[in-house]
């Protein structure tokens, strides 16, 4: 899962698709000119097209992994029998709870208020921060699962700092499974909404919070009426590139809980793989899978227009 | 910053951050200044306390005599975790796996990245606005929810369990982001270089590969070392597409030591884990200091 930041790629683009008018070249116009962009859009067509047809195909199909010689088209029963199913309905909540907890709250929150104060701080303390939040970030997702796994573990280290500090400890990864995952995401994702907001930030002229703190302007005051309004567009894009990229997490989750203890953090992704894998019902799995798409695909289209003016 | 004066005066003066003197009123603007700093650093450090525990604990495992799952130092130093897991069946052959898989797919990526951004920056055509913005849509699609129906197709065209046919899916899932940076990148290097190599009668492929990707160095490098990171660290696409053990990267080959998580070897799983992790953390130091510091990367990217 990957997209662009406005604010730095935007920055490239002199004018409407690519080059002013002026500076581009008109050749020969021979169509075979665009030939060079063949492989690329033969590959997106094989591998990321053609699943997707594939996707809505069998959504509306009984496809089983074995023992079934044709699947056979049974409209809407996959959807129906989702939205009636109490494990969907149990998923779609955990991953909205994942989704807000850790992308809206968390990475985001505390991606924005790590970018502000790194303004202000000492240069060493701002850069041993900023290495160590995104080591966390480029560590390989699986690593990233397994350390937060220990982290949260029964006799991991964050009940031996509760017990330091005298506060109960429980086993976080048993009782509270989806807050877990959900502080494991914050770990592993708050860099990028930091290197966001830190670029957003570093663009708004000292001019202007200097002159509103002339004016009288307290902290709270230029954060709301000033800071906030000017880096909205970073912000609404931050958000849903958070909430895209954590709407598709599988290997955290999966490496710190699978899902469980009884399903009690099992998000989308990983109820689509248990569904289609582990209960053979890949027609089901992939209806789910389809609805998740559909999700990310209104997601995109909110971030398209967002992004409108770049391209 | 620089301090912020309250005296109409001295900001008008100031203009930009330059150390100046403390204006008037000494004390009271000095040390608000220093007070907010020091606030600042405060907070800083509690959230890079948290965020450091972590990793800490990987590195004091990996070389703990008796690791437990707690930070704690080590009861005693030894080289013996990664001696351990230095086996071929442990760490060379899934490195190798990983490093066939994401190569292959970075140089595909890379290839059609680049050859797709050329016509795109430099041409216009009516369809070229639309096929960026179906482009910029992909980046945004969440891949893992196509996995079921990709896992589908691959066994009914007997892809399935191939290195080739995963680092194809691979370089696929790259791809939009690759093109829409590339492209970008490319809109940065001035037209009038290339006539000079069309004067001289070069192709629009010499142009490209001689003059434009050299002179978009950087931006190439950052979409190279991007993609290939983006793929080394992927769990998911290779843990549905490779079944053969043999075969398995190191992202997906790291589960035989959760195996069962009762009798977890956990120095040895926190050495191969920095094996593993090294190659990106290294690839990331050397594009984040070819652009002047790690914040532009971060600027262009999502990961």
């Amino acid at each position: 899962m990957s997209a662009t930041d406005l604010t730095a790629v935007g920055k490239e683009v002199p004018g409407r698709g690519g080059l002013p008018r002026d500076q581009r070249r008109v050749r020969r116009q021979n169509p075979w000119r665009w030939l060079p962009i063949a492989p690329a859009t033969v590959l997106l067509l094989l591998f990321l097209a053609g699943p997707i047809a594939y996707c809505a195909y069998i959504a509306f199909t009984d496809m089983q992994l074995t023992g079934q010689a044709e699947a056979s088209f049974v409209g809407f029963e996959n959807f129906t029998k989702a939205f009636g199913d109490e494990n969907f309905r149990n998923s779609v909540l955990l991953t909205l709870v994942f989704t807000l907890i850790s992308s809206i709250l968390g990475q985001n929150t505390l991606g924005l208020v790590l970018a502000s104060l790194m303004a202000r701080s000492t240069k060493a303390i701002r850069s041993i921060t900023g290495a160590v939040v995104i080591s966390a970030w480029v560590l390989p997702e699986i690593v990233a699962g397994f350390l937060l796994y220990t982290f949260f573990s029964k006799e991991g280290t964050l009940n031996e700092i509760l017990a330091w500090l005298h506060l109960p400890s429980q086993n976080w990864l048993f009782t509270l499974p989806i807050i877990a995952v959900s502080f494991a995401n914050v770990w592993r994702g708050t860099a990028f909404s930091m290197l966001v907001y830190s670029a957003a930030l570093s663009e708004i002229p000292k001019e202007v919070t200097e002159s509103a703190e002339v004016d009288g302007a307290g902290s709270w005051q230029r954060l709301w009426h000033i800071t906030l309004p000017m880096i909205r567009r970073s912000i609404g894009t931050n958000l849903m590139l958070n909430t895209l990229q954590t709407l598709s997490v599988f290997g955290l989750i999966w490496a710190m809980t699978r899902g469980g203890p009884g399903g009690r953090s099992e998000t989308l992704p990983i109820f689509m793989y248990d569904q289609a894998f582990n209960k053979s019902l890949i027609g089901y799995g992939t209806a789910v899978a389809l609805l998740l798409l559909v999700v990310g695909a209104l997601f995109s289209v909110v971030y398209l227009r967002l992004m409108r003016e770049e391209v | 910053m620089a301090a912020v004066s309250r005296t109409p005066d001295t900001t008008k003066a100031s203009g930009v951050a330059v150390p100046r003197r403390r204006p008037v009123r000494p004390g009271s603007s000095l040390s608000r200044a220093t007070r907010q700093r020091l606030a600042a650093d405060l907070g800083l450090l509690v959230v890079l306390g948290a965020f450091v525990l972590p990793l800490v604990w990987l590195i004091f495992a990996s070389v703990d005599t008796e690791p437990s799952m707690k930070v704690a130092p080590p009861s005693g130093l030894t080289t013996e975790n990664f001696s351990n897991v230095l086996t071929d069946e442990i760490t060379f052959t899934p490195m190798i796996n990983s490093l066939l898989l994401c190569g292959s797919a970075t140089l595909m990526t890379v290839t059609a990245a680049s050859l797709a951004a050329y016509p795109l920056s430099r041409y216009k055509a009516r369809f070229s606005r639309p096929y960026l913005l179906t482009i910029l849509f992909s980046t945004c699609l969440p891949i893992t929810a196509v996995m079921v129906p990709v896992y589908g197709l691959f066994v009914q065209v007997n892809l399935i369990d191939t290195m080739h046919g995963t680092s194809f899916f691979l370089a696929t899932s790259q791809l939009p982001f690759a093109v829409w940076l590339m492209k970008n990148f490319m809109d940065g290097v001035p037209i009038a270089l290339e006539e000079a190599a069309w004067t001289d009668g070069a192709s629009w492929l010499q142009a490209l590969t001689k003059v434009i990707l050299p002179l978009m160095g950087p931006g190439f490098a950052v979409v190279t070392v991007y993609s290939f990171i983006q793929m080394w660290g992927n769990f998911f696409v290779p843990f549905m597409l490779i079944i053969s053990p043999e075969q398995l990267p190191a992202s997906v080959s790291i589960f035989t030591f959760f195996g069962n998580l009762g009798s977890i070897a956990f120095g040895e799983l926190a050495a191969f884990s920095i094996l593993y992790s090294t190659p990106v953390l290294l690839l990331y130091i050397l594009i984040a200091k070819r652009l002047g510091g790690g914040f532009t990367l971060g600027g262009a990217v999502k990961g």
